[in-house]
């Protein structure tokens, strides 16, 4: 394994300004890595070597005539396939967007470019982000770089696998219920879900708007937070964007939790956590106990009912967003017989759409529907609602939460395929911080015969600085080694 | 109705309204999946909500307004992806 592809992203960048490592031989190399791994776990559907290369060149040429260069020069970043990149195709890893090529850049995707980042490819997921394994993809799974048995978790399979196995430095994934956090703990690496409104969604395609986020993933916790600097702050051209500057989480990079209040809700160690799992996690509690933190076992009754809540609303979003998709001026359309327009936007919409896809847009049709939209829709956000108020009286005795990321290990692929509650299941301990809009990270705790587990810190809206304060003092103090199979 | 929360000719029904055509197979399964889905989703029913207000969204939107200037786009990259033309515009399915 060469060397550089190792670096964290800031210290690529210290040297590209120094002009100790050249960017075409970094960016390179990442792509030498990518064409010996990829064939194994299939972490991307459409590379850019030859614009990737291009970048690389002028950066360098930059940097040798004295120029200054961004804050995030020259490092090579994945994109999950559902932000859109300037003719560059984006798929959704959907069969209905194969041949989609966006004629703009997503916001975060400017803001990237701006600071000179390198961005190598596209990355796989479940189509749509609608999934927690990325075997939904129309486009093949995408495997765990741990155990190529073994799913990489999801939606945003790829940008974790990507990271994890040193073919792209860092990488940004999408979280509507956990998308970057589970993928993150399954496959050994930190993946942060920002406070709802602190990075612009323009330009991402939209699964459940009032959920999701765009969210860093990368092997450390400094390097999610140098990326996050990069991306967040205010965008005019997102109306559910915050108005705040960007975040300035680097400068939390700090080693010490002395005084910090853990709070760890039982409900989110329920019957169904892996023992293994929650021994990980208690055992890394008491590791910040050590250091100076004090944690606590805390009862949030509303939790049990945070699933239930979080499908209806991302599956009544989601049929909502995805009425889209007709086929007629872009996506996938069926030879042109002399349907109706009924007739022919449900067979272009049966053919472009695979089951799990399907499935939560008539579920989601069905709780918005009339005679069921109290019983469901409504009642679910209101049950969001007291979610949100218990978590903020909580947050009155507590500075953060912690729990397992994911309740169970990394699973084999089709284990859960034919069983889609069970699968829902695996999101149990992730979806709230999306009900509540606050921000979440997943950071390597453990591994348990080679897989890797995570756990799980939230905290109040807009308080990033403590999940990232946290988690780099566990980081610090844990000293993981993690070294994947490929 | 006993037991069952949702019906063979409700799955028909919610596959017409989402515009998406569907086998004799798929429905079969679809019955299956969501009714057991569904079934899960019952628990919200024991929660009590009287006089709680939904939370549609966790931040105060806010209409955003600009001037109604036009910008050139590259009309040639946009119709690019349309799946189906004819000459300059695009081809609908007849609305009749």
């Amino acid at each position: 394994m060469p060397g550089i592809l190792e670096l964290p992203a800031s210290e690529i960048v210290r040297r590209v300004k120094l002009q100790e490592i050249s960017v075409e031989e970094y960016i390179g190399e990442c792509f030498e890595r990518i064409r010996t791994v990829d064939p194994k776990i299939h972490a991307f559907l459409t590379l850019t070597e030859d614009d990737a290369m291009v970048r690389a060149r002028e950066i360098d040429i930059r940097t040798r005539r004295g120029e200054k260069v961004g804050s995030l020069a020259g490092v090579a970043v994945a994109v999950k396939d559902n932000i859109c990149t300037m003719g560059v195709r984006t798929t959704c890893a959907s069969k209905m967007l194969e041949r989609f090529v966006p004629t703009y850049d997503a916001t975060v995707i400017e803001r990237l470019k701006a600071q000179d980042a390198v961005i190598v490819g596209k990355t796989n997921m479940d189509e749509f982000a609608m999934g927690s394994s990325t075997e939904q993809s129309a486009f093949g799974p995408t495997l765990n770089p741990y155990d190529l048995e073994r799913v990489p978790g999801g939606s945003s399979g790829g940008s974790a696998a990507s990271v994890a196995s040193f073919e792209a430095t860092v990488s940004l994934g999408s979280d509507t219920g956990g998308s970057a956090r589970c993928p993150a703990s399954f496959c050994g690496v930190v993946g942060l879900k920002p406070t709802y409104g602190l990075v612009s969604r323009y330009g991402l395609i939209a699964f459940a708007n009032s959920l999701e986020q765009i969210s860093p993933i990368g092997r450390r916790v400094a390097d999610v937070a140098t990326v996050m600097d990069c991306i967040s702050g205010h965008d005019s051209r997102d109306s559910t964007s915050v108005k705040t500057g960007p975040t300035s989480l680097r400068s939390h990079l700090i080693e010490d939790v002395s005084g910090i209040r853990v709070g760890v809700p039982k409900e989110l160690f329920g019957e169904g956590t892996d023992e293994v799992v929650s021994k990980s996690v208690w055992d890394a509690l008491k590791r910040l106990e050590g250091l100076g933190a004090t944690c606590e076992e805390v009862s949030l009754k509303s939790l049990k009912y945070a699933l239930a809540s979080y499908y209806i609303i991302s599956m009544s979003e989601a049929s909502s967003n995805l009425a889209r998709y007709d086929g007629l001026r872009y996506g996938f359309r069926l030879e042109d017989e002399d349907w109706d327009w009924s007739e022919a936007f449900s067979r272009n919409r049966r053919e472009g759409f695979g089951p799990e896809v399907k499935r939560r847009i008539m579920l989601g049709t069905y709780a918005l529907s009339a005679g069921y939209y109290n019983q469901y829709y409504l009642k679910a956000q209101k049950v969001r609602t007291l979610i949100r108020q218990e978590l903020s009286r909580v947050f009155k005795v507590f500075n953060i939460l912690a729990s397992p990321t994911m309740p169970i290990l990394p699973f084999k692929l089709g284990e859960k395929l034919r069983d889609p509650l069970e699968m829902y299941m695996c999101d149990f301990d992730t979806v709230t911080a999306n009900l509540a809009g606050i921000p979440a990270i997943s950071i390597p705790c453990s591994t348990y015969r080679g897989l890797p587990i995570g756990i799980q810190f939230m905290a109040p809206p807009f308080r990033e600085d403590l999940l990232i304060r946290v988690s780099y003092t566990l980081e610090k103090s844990l000293r993981l080694d993690l070294r994947p199979a490929v | 109705m006993s037991g069952r929360i949702i019906t063979s000719e409700e799955v028909r029904r919610l596959a017409w309204l989402s515009k998406i055509k569907i086998s004799k197979n798929e429905e079969r399964r679809y019955l299956e999946e969501m009714g057991e889905i569904l079934e899960y989703f019952k628990m919200l029913d024991e929660v009590n909500t009287e006089g709680v207000e939904p939370t549609y969204h966790v931040i105060e939107l806010v209409n955003v307004t600009r001037e109604d200037v036009a910008q050139q786009t590259s009309s040639n990259s946009l119709l690019e992806i349309v799946p189906v033309m004819k000459g300059r515009y695009v081809k609908a399915p007849r609305i009749i």
